[in-house]
């Protein structure tokens, strides 16, 4: 979980810092795209690093997965039978929602792939410029895709918030005291990551970004 | 004060089971957990009823006998509190208690609110050892140990193997009573020969054993009644990891 998670942190990292790129406008997000497939290009082929960092980055989904079902699992064979009360006395919403966040958020990816990468259910269509989907995808009248987007970013902010501090745990990197800064610092990358991400679809939906 | 009791009564390990309801009468806010049942099972025994069984024995918060889910928290709501230490004053005349016994698979119920936690055994005997030539005592001061260090460990050293942090894990994990247990010794020079292989061999038997997987989320120490630390657990993983290599 650990280590898969972190590929995926470092993923949405760039992904959120990419994004951004549309407040300069249509032209520089359409280059930062371009740029990213001739990226390395006389030494690999078109899409070449893209390329490997996608199957680095499919792998890391898959592996996660694996091992959330496989806890899952192994949760589920260690206490057959329920209790009739239960309430639980650790601090923090977001331990609670992980599994089925989880599954909430791959659903939303599924969708957000067949939107704004390959444009199928996206208005401007497959083959767009990526500003022309995302800008176009975001309108007003699509008021209910922003909406899905708002509620899938903050599932993932409150998944990173009990995932990149337990990370740390897992990996036996959290003691004593430096356990409220690593705490703390995962709660201000997950906020710092969901207004990053937020801020290019509700710009487009409220006109800013045109 | 008067009590409207849940309590789950199963009479052997192949009974289904079953939620039953009694009513204690008269209970004096004195009392502690264990002696309201007591008085609950005299009564019952009166009857010519069954009184229900539950584990006990020192009564003094150290031995890690006692131990039951009440209201949906281990060792009920008092922090850390073994049942035996937890008190009715902290209960509101009237009031409806769930009295349940500790579920994990690996805990199986013997009877009633009696589980046997013999997997924790088997876990100890996978490592939570030193091995010391034999002769006559070594002089208390021949080792030097950190300060700090002796500190940590003995915290660890106080978790009393009562099961409330598996019964309390969402996943049924035994991680912390394990750290606990391999980060008392691990912290120690003592410990130190055996340090990788004790990890590996008392974190593969817990697993063995069917607890569930660690996923951090912290129900453990908090209803730990010796307040064992996470920090255990980032302990244990570092050792284990160690050892994996
Ligand atoms: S770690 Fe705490 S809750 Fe778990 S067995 Fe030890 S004393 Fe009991
Ligand atoms: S009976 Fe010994 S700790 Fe409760």
């Amino acid at each position: 979980m650990a280590v898969t998670g972190a590929v995926m942190v470092g993923f949405l990292a760039l992904h959120m810092l990419g994004n951004l790129k549309i407040f300069y406008g249509r032209e520089s997000f359409n280059e930062y795209a371009h740029w990213l497939r001739t990226l390395l290009q006389p030494f690999l082929p078109y899409r070449g690093v893209l390329t490997l960092l996608e199957i680095g980055l499919f792998l890391a989904v898959v592996l996660h997965m694996w091992a959330a079902i496989t806890l899952t699992r192994r949760a589920r064979k260690a206490r057959p039978v329920k209790y009739v009360a239960k309430k639980s006395q650790a601090t923090g919403y977001a331990t609670h929602i992980m599994r089925w966040g989880g599954v909430t958020i791959a659903l939303y990816i599924v969708w957000h792939l067949l939107d704004l990468t390959f444009g199928v259910v996206n208005p401007a269509g497959f083959n767009s410029a990526p500003a022309d989907r995302m800008i176009e995808g975001f309108q007003p009248g699509r008021w209910w895709v922003t909406a899905v987007y708002v509620i899938a970013i903050i599932l993932v902010g409150l998944h990173l918030r009990h995932g990149i501090w337990s990370a740390f745990q897992t990996l036996g990197w959290v003691k004593g005291e430096r356990r409220r800064i690593v705490k703390l610092g995962a709660l201000a990358f997950s906020a710092v990551l969901v207004l990053g991400f937020l801020a290019p679809p509700l710009a487009i939906m409220f006109g800013v970004v045109k | 004060m008067d009590l409207t009791l849940k309590v789950w009564r199963q009479s052997g390990p192949d009974d289904a089971g079953r939620m039953v309801t009694y009513l204690a009468k008269d209970v004096s806010p004195d009392m502690s957990f264990l002696e309201m049942l007591d008085v609950v099972n005299e009564k019952l025994i009166l009857e010519g009823d069954d009184p229900i069984a539950f584990d006990h024995d020192c009564r003094e918060g150290i031995c890690g006998m006692c131990g039951m889910v009440i209201n949906g928290v281990a060792h009920g709501e008092q922090r850390a509190t073994t049942t035996c230490q937890l008190h009715m004053r902290h209960f509101e005349d009237g009031a409806e208690i769930t009295i349940e016994p500790w579920r994990a698979a690996p805990f199986p119920v013997i009877k009633d609110l009696v589980v046997d936690r013999s997997a924790f055994d088997r876990i100890i005997q996978a490592g939570g050892f030193v091995s010391v030539p034999a002769g006559s005592a070594p002089d208390a001061h021949a080792v030097p140990v950190r300060k700090e260090d002796a500190d940590d460990a003995f915290d660890a050293a106080t978790c009393i193997g009562c099961g409330a942090c598996v019964a309390a894990c969402p996943n049924g994990s035994a991680s912390l009573f394990t750290a606990a247990k391999i980060t008392h010794l691990s912290l120690l020079p003592q410990g130190q020969p055996e340090r990788l292989i004790r990890a590996k061999a008392m974190v593969d038997q817990m697993d063995a054993e069917g607890f569930g997987g660690c996923t951090n989320t912290g129900e453990c120490t908090a209803v730990c009644p010796k307040g064992i630390p996470l920090d255990t657990i980032a302990q244990m993983n570092t050792d284990y990891l160690k050892a994996s290599r």
